[in-house]
């Protein structure tokens, strides 16, 4: 079997003295999508940032390409190829769009996405190039939010609630882009509220439960019943 | 001097059957004790201590009194400042300008000081309360040399060159020399003993409590019961209007005043800054330990001219990179005590 | 006539206010830093010219092209060794360091230079003048410090707006943490706008030092009038920064025909002014 592109091995992590995620074990394959349910507070959100460097690990605790990236400064790990879409999208209030757009590709990795891949993604975005990005509805930011992980050409993009507070039509909009982003051959792990929609487009999944991990599988191999017992711990 | 009354107002004792609550540790009730016996030996000290010492003691309380009030102030109040200048300044001016136009006795015009510059403060607050954090320090600098500048306008009191206070008004205070140095020493401790009691009993007081609590921001300021921009503004009056007086017994001490020393920034904020950072901003003790410090250098080093502001400067750099809690906050740390006890501890009976 | 040319004075020297003013608002702008020790760079860096001049024999306005970078890596040392470690955190840290370190400098330069006041010549230009009108007369290097001030922050708008170093400082300011997901280290990010800002502290001093006698402590009030200016052209508006030094010296040339005592207390009295009627300053940003 070939190297996983990320693999994280017993990964303890946190703030200051608060420790929210204990022994967090998983790989991740080139090309899969995971998805990474749990409960409010189980550590979603704290795992993808200790994996983009917002929070610290220890070197081997987070391994990327074969090589320990854990404790690394977040601006390198991104250089390395790792994209986050934040909770919240997070735009830069002073910036425009496209400026946010422009300051994702500014580490300089090459691939298929340039200004022009990601307006012909999201079209709207082109219309809106010049408005602040927060001027946008909260879909439109979404779409800013993902196609600046994009600019970077990421190899691992990293999903965090990727349609929370969305309406139903865009949420549509923005799955129907999923397929086109992984066809490029990009790894992503998914973190959503909808549990189904998740688990419908992933290949693998990861079931955080307090900080730990309480299921992890094929979705289509795992049933319902024990994917729910594992998400609520019951 | 009314200052005193924010006091407690909660009992530092039992509540429910099964805790009390306790404000008072071993560590503590030893240091009231020895605090008393020092003081005791304090007001003795024109007996025990010759000119000079009683000179360096009544210089060391006015420092313990001005950084205890700039600690209050930036350690626990989010108001920093770097123009405490202003309200030394204005004492010492107030003390000369009483004294010698209208006859006041120098110690009740010691006394009107607090009163002058607390109206001063009222009024500048509306203006520097719209400047945030940093803003605000360099606001009321620019306070502080309106004062300086505007004071060197004045002719009768020497313009910039400055005057000295008249020999008939330091006369006044009693023709005695020793009596005189005596009386004016005592006041130096009286006033550093409000001073002290003022800020321990407002940071015991519920509205401290509350202070401190959003300093540490365990709670949000709306939720605490005070209103905060009123508790900043009374507390930034309260602690002027002590400086000033602090300043008018400066003054008095040198019996020389100009613009340039009233108002000087290196004197009345660099160092009180310096000795609270390196004492422990934000502790209690911490002025008084980084006075300690601050004297015991000085002493030492001062015949290093301006090498000796260098290091202070550095020492202060460093305290704050390294140990931001200053030197009382590594030994409280280390040993887990406090000799001015705050905060209020449950125990289970 | 005498007044005519208070105020021409007054807004010329405006200029140099807004030198003072614009490396201030440049930090506080990308880190919310302020720094207390910005006037004594301004004079650290008259005393770099006026030494520098001494040991080449060259022209103060030459000098700077030694001046402005050797001032630009030292705010970049600066930064990275002593504020980078002070921020994130609250105000007061970055406050009390930059604090202690303009003690420092006076200091260090007292001990350096002695308290004697110095002056930097630059020849011919220092007279030179330019007849307006009967009674109007400009003289060249003033006018030259204007000149370089409008372009100095022109070139800082253009910085900020359209290049890549702008975005970054932009970015990093609006949210640092997510700016370190985009490449951005942000530690050297504001090293660089440390390093910008002294670069104009270097400009500034040079200027200060042509202009006016200087000596250790002179510092502080340069910090004041840079201060002083930001706050009545309105946070965050470097136009308005310009604006806010040409009222603060305008102000100040106008108290000075009162009564010389009255040139630094009117500039004073100007800033409360402003400050009680329009606290946001007369051109806020628009946000
Ligand atoms: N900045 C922080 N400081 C301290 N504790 C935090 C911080 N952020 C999160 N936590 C705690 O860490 C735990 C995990 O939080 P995390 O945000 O990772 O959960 P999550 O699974 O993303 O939840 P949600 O679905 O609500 O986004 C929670 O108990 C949370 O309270
Ligand atoms: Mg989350």
């Amino acid at each position: 079997m070939t190297e996983p592109l990320l693999s994280l091995r017993q990964l303890d992590a946190g703030y200051g003295d608060f420790q929210a995620l204990f022994n967090v074990s998983f790989d991740i394959a080139t090309g899969s999508v995971t998805a990474l349910i749990g409960a409010n507070g189980a550590g979603k959100s704290t795992l993808l940032r200790a994996i983009v460097g917002l929070v610290r690990a220890k070197p081997q605790m987070v391994r990327y390409c074969g090589e320990p990236i854990g404790g690394l400064s977040p601006d390198r790990i991104a250089r390395r190829g790792v994209a986050l879409v934040p909770e919240g999208r997070r735009l830069f209030r002073s910036l425009s769009v496209e400026e946010n757009l422009v300051i994702g590709g500014e580490c300089g990795r090459p691939g298929p996405w340039s200004l022009k891949a990601v307006y012909s993604l999201f079209p709207v975005l082109r219309e809106r190039r010049r408005n602040p990005g927060t001027a946008l509805s909260g879909g439109q930011q979404q779409m800013v939010a993902i196609g600046r992980a994009l600019m970077s050409n990421p190899e691992l993009i990293l999903f965090d609630e990727i349609s929370l507070g969305l309406a139903p039509v865009v949420i549509k909009d923005i799955y129907a882009a999923l397929p086109a982003i992984i066809a490029t051959g990009v790894s992503a792990v998914i973190v959503e509220q909808d549990v189904t929609r998740a688990l419908g487009i992933a290949h693998r999944f990861v079931c955080l439960q307090e900080g730990k991990v309480s299921l992890q599988g094929d979705p289509a191999a795992v049933g319902r019943h024990d994917i729910t017992a594992a998400y609520f711990g019951m | 001097m009314s200052s005193t009354s924010i006091g407690l107002d909660i009992k530092g004792t039992a509540m429910s059957s099964a805790y009390a609550i306790e404000r008072s540790t071993p560590t503590s009730r030893v240091a009231a004790i020895m605090a008393l016996v020092l003081v005791a030996g304090l007001i003795a000290a024109p007996w025990w201590a010759g000119r000079a010492n009683l000179r360096l003691l009544g210089e060391i309380y006015t420092f313990v009194a001005l950084s205890s009030l700039w600690n209050l102030l930036a350690g626990y109040t989010g108001l920093v400042s770097v123009g405490q200048q202003a309200f030394v300044g204005l004492g010492g001016y107030t003390l000369f300008g009483l004294t010698i136009f209208t006859g006041v006795p120098p110690l009740v015009a010691v006394a009107l000081a607090g009163v002058i510059g607390g109206a001063g403060a009222l009024l500048l607050a509306p203006l520097l309360f719209r400047l945030q954090g940093a803003y605000f320090a360099i606001g009321t600098w620019v306070a502080a040399e309106v004062f300086r500048l505007s004071f060197a306008q004045v002719a009768a009191l020497g313009g910039g060159s400055g005057t000295s206070l008249p020999t008939a008004i330091v006369v006044s205070i009693a023709a005695d020399r020793s009596l005189r140095e005596g009386l004016i020493y005592w006041s130096a401790l009286a006033l550093t003993l409000v001073a002290l009691g003022f800020v321990i009993a407002l940071l015991r007081s519920r509205t401290g409590l509350a202070l401190t609590a959003i300093r540490d921001s365990e709670i949000a300021s709306e939720s605490c019961g005070i209103n905060i921009a009123w508790t900043k503004i009374l507390v930034y009056v309260a602690t002027a209007a002590i400086s000033t007086m602090v300043g008018a017994l400066i003054f008095l001490q040198k019996l020389r005043i100009s613009p340039e020393a009233a108002f000087s920034v290196n004197d009345w904020t660099a160092f009180v800054i310096f000795i609270v950072v390196i004492g422990g901003i934000g502790t209690i003790e911490g002025p008084l330990v980084g006075t300690l410090v601050f004297f015991a250098l000085r002493e030492t080093l001062a015949n290093l001219g301006t090498t000796y502001l260098l290091i202070l400067g550095a020492v202060a750099i460093v305290v704050m990179l390294k140990a931001p809690k200053g030197l009382w906050g590594v030994v409280a740390d280390r040993f887990g005590i406090a000799l001015v006890p705050i905060r209020r501890q449950v125990k289970t009976r | 006539m005498d007044w005519v040319n208070a105020i021409a004075q007054g807004i010329l020297l405006g200029g140099l206010y807004a030198l003072f003013a614009a490396g201030l608002s440049l930090i506080f702008g990308v880190m919310r830093l302020v720094n207390i020790a910005h006037g004594d760079l301004i004079v650290a860096a008259a005393y770099l010219a006026l030494t520098i001049v001494q040991i080449t024999g060259l022209h103060p306005f030459a000098a700077a092209i030694i001046v402005v970078p050797l001032m630009a890596l030292f705010g970049y040392i600066l930064q990275r060794l002593l504020l980078n470690p002070t921020l994130g955190k609250d105000f007061l840290s970055p406050l009390l360091v930059t604090f202690g370190l303009s003690v420092i400098l006076q200091n260090g330069l007292l001990a350096g230079f002695t308290a004697d006041s110095r002056r930097l010549s630059a020849g011919a230009i220092e007279t030179a003048s330019f007849d307006i009108m009967p009674g109007l007369t400009l003289g060249a290097l003033p006018l030259l410090m204007f000149v370089v001030a409008v372009a100095v922050i022109a070139g800082l708008e253009v910085i900020f707006s359209r290049t890549s170093l702008g975005r970054a400082f932009r970015a990093t300011s609006d949210d640092a943490e997510i700016a370190q997901l985009m490449a951005l280290d942000h530690h050297h990010v504001y090293g660089l706008a440390m390093a910008l800002s002294a670069g104009i502290v270097a400009i500034a001093g040079i200027f200060l030092a042509i202009r006016t006698n200087f000596d250790p402590a002179s510092g502080p009030a340069r910090l004041i009038f840079g201060f002083e200016a930001v706050i009545i052209g309105g946070l965050g508006n470097l136009w308005g920064t310009l604006a806010g030094g040409v009222v603060l010296g305008v102000s100040q040339t106008l108290g000075a025909q009162i009564s010389p005592g009255w040139q630094l207390l009117a500039g004073h009295l100007v800033f409360f002014l402003v400050l009680g009627l329009r606290p946001r300053g007369l051109f806020p940003r628009m946000d």
